[in-house]
């Protein structure tokens, strides 16, 4: 009787943690945000709501190169990842298991199980190699490492929406003699977009965000907005970097929310 | 008919690889490729001015562990190499543990929440795990450092007098490990305890046990797969930690992925760097394999 009314489910002191939990990681984010709208140079001391800082970081040459290079990485590296992840997809989604099916995945999930210093290192290596060979300094570097490392990333949700295809439509038109290349384009393609779609946008977010590979990978006057502000660290932090960093965080949580709908959309 | 269905299997086959050809390319050449490049360069010989001498020897390796006397040529285990090992093990371990122990109850929170709910808690995980690692460590670092907001708050309350310096500790790498880290915890945890039936827990408590009993002989064994999951996910990014380390030890608590970069820059040591990685790569596998070995038998048993 005296266990009467209480609720079985809670455990002494989970509930205080967990919340403990949520403002221990949204508050240094939303203190970030707040201070890139101070209208002093502190990060600490509140002085009143200006948009200055994000004028300065728009007039900032540096920041606008960083933004432009990140950008131009993170669009063609997320094309590339997304293109090589979908025919990969559909080489060994739904077919029966073939030889070669384990070293084909470990070599797709390599980027996530290798820790990333070790990949950067491994790339500075092999890079300069051919910088020395070559003399070629530019972006190809990034864009060539930026691809590799988004493939899973790509791979892992068109590989998923592949999975909970069914194949019958794509029997069905094969039988009223419809091209392989018309089944894809036509049955395959439509069905599979929302997959594409999301894996297209993780790999970009992947790619915009990517510090330790960038930073050993490019050639100097190369800076991507992570490495730019990396490289701030040693300097007198203004609410400059709050600004870029809302900026990019507010990218980033478009992409998380924008890729949990597409990857609810039902078949 | 053997023939027609041989040569079917045959463009199956080759119509896979061709497919898998663009990926494969990619990842041989910016991946696999030059990790196997990297074996090479731990055994050469350092150039002057970084870069390797194409010349065989095994002095990298060597001088993962040891070093050798520049007085009498002997050698001895390297002290300082010893303790950055140590202190990325020792920080790793206990950033795993700091991880459990905020980690597990908030995956049980999750769990006991209405289905509704369940879904918006979980975006409140999923968010910082895509956000940007770098931000999210410039995040934490703004509240602790000198001027940050916790010192400028005890002052102005009037609790110290001058600011605690919480910046570049080994204290400060923790917190931010935990921080960056935490949602690697959650996820595979939540995970499992999704599927957990609570209606055991009820008949624990039926049959008089305690809340603690409860938790250590029916909800802990049940989601043991996800707690050895996500300790692997939270340990491995932690042992391997180069962000983290520099933002929050700012250059004087070097751990092992600094150790790393410290021989591609100042350092000048690339087969020693290149040891060093393979040496991380190495650790990282066996705590791989442990955890696939764990999960493979949890499943055994578990059905």
């Amino acid at each position: 009787m005296a266990r009467q009314g209480f609720n079985i489910r809670k455990q002494t002191g989970f509930s205080q943690i967990a919340i403990a939990c949520f403002v221990m990681l949204y508050m240094p984010i939303i203190l970030l945000v707040v201070y890139s709208f101070n209208a002093g140079t502190s990060i600490a001391i509140w002085e009143g709501f200006s948009w200055r800082w994000y004028v300065s970081a728009w007039a900032n040459d540096q920041v606008q190169e960083a933004t432009v290079r990140s950008l131009i990485i993170a669009v063609w590296a997320s094309a590339i990842a997304t293109t090589v992840a979908v025919l990969a997809a559909l080489a060994t989604t739904r077919t029966p298991k073939f030889k070669g099916q384990t070293a084909v995945f470990a070599m797709i999930n390599q980027p996530l199980m290798v820790p990333e210093i070790v990949t950067a290192v491994a790339l500075l290596i092999f890079f300069a190699m051919i910088k020395v060979a070559t003399g070629y300094t530019g972006l190809l570097y990034l864009i060539v490492a930026h691809s590799a490392f988004c493939i899973p990333f790509a791979y892992l949700p068109i590989r998923a929406r592949l999975q909970g295809m069914d194949l019958s439509l794509e029997q069905a038109a094969a039988d009223l003699y419809a091209s392989p290349f018309k089944v894809f384009t036509r049955i395959t393609l439509p069905q599979l977009w929302p997959g594409i779609a999301a894996g297209a946008m993780l790999a970009f977010v992947i790619s915009l965000d990517d510090v330790v590979i960038t930073e050993f990978v490019k050639s100097a006057g190369q800076d991507t907005l992570p490495t730019y502000m990396l490289g701030q660290l040693r300097r007198v932090m203004t609410p400059e970097i709050n600004a870029i960093s809302t900026v990019l965080l507010a990218i980033s949580v478009t992409m998380v929310i924008a890729f949990t709908v597409l990857t609810k959309v039902r078949n | 008919m053997t023939d027609l269905s041989l040569t079917a299997a045959k463009r199956a086959s080759r119509r896979r690889w061709i497919l898998l050809a663009p990926a494969l390319i990619l990842l041989v050449f910016a991946a696999s490729g030059p990790l196997l490049i990297t074996v090479i360069f731990s055994l050469l010989t350092p150039g002057d001015y970084g870069g390797v001498v194409w010349k065989f020897s095994t002095d990298g390796w060597f001088g993962v562990f040891a070093q050798r006397d520049i007085f009498d040529g002997t050698f001895g285990w390297s002290d300082a190499h010893l303790s950055i090992f140590w202190r990325s093990v020792k920080l790793s371990l206990i950033t795993t543990v700091a991880c459990l122990f905020f980690g597990v109850p908030t995956a049980y929170f999750i769990a006991t929440r209405p289905k509704k709910q369940r879904g918006f808690w979980m975006l409140l995980i999923i968010i910082p795990f895509w956000t940007n690692l770098l931000i999210r460590t410039f995040a934490i670092l703004e509240l602790i450092r000198n001027e940050g907001t916790v010192n400028s708050l005890l002052i102005w309350a009037g609790v110290i007098d001058a600011p605690i310096q919480i910046l570049y500790t080994e204290f400060s790498i923790i917190l931010g490990m935990v921080y960056v880290y935490l949602p690697l915890m959650v996820l595979p945890v939540y995970a499992s305890m999704e599927r957990f039936d609570f209606s055991l827990v009820e008949a624990a408590y039926d049959l008089y046990a305690t809340r603690f009993r409860v938790l250590r002989r029916v909800i802990l064994p049940l989601v043991k797969p996800g707690i050895v999951a996500g300790s692997i996910l939270v340990f491995v990014p932690s042992l391997g930690a180069y962000v983290t380390p520099r933002v929050m030890g700012g250059g004087n608590q070097l751990m092992l992925g600094n150790l790393i970069e410290l021989q591609f820059g100042q350092g000048r040591n690339w087969p020693l760097g290149a040891a060093l990685s393979m040496t991380l790569l190495a650790i990282v596998m066996v705590a791989l394999i442990v955890y696939v070995r764990a999960a493979g038998n949890e499943e055994v048993q578990h059905g």
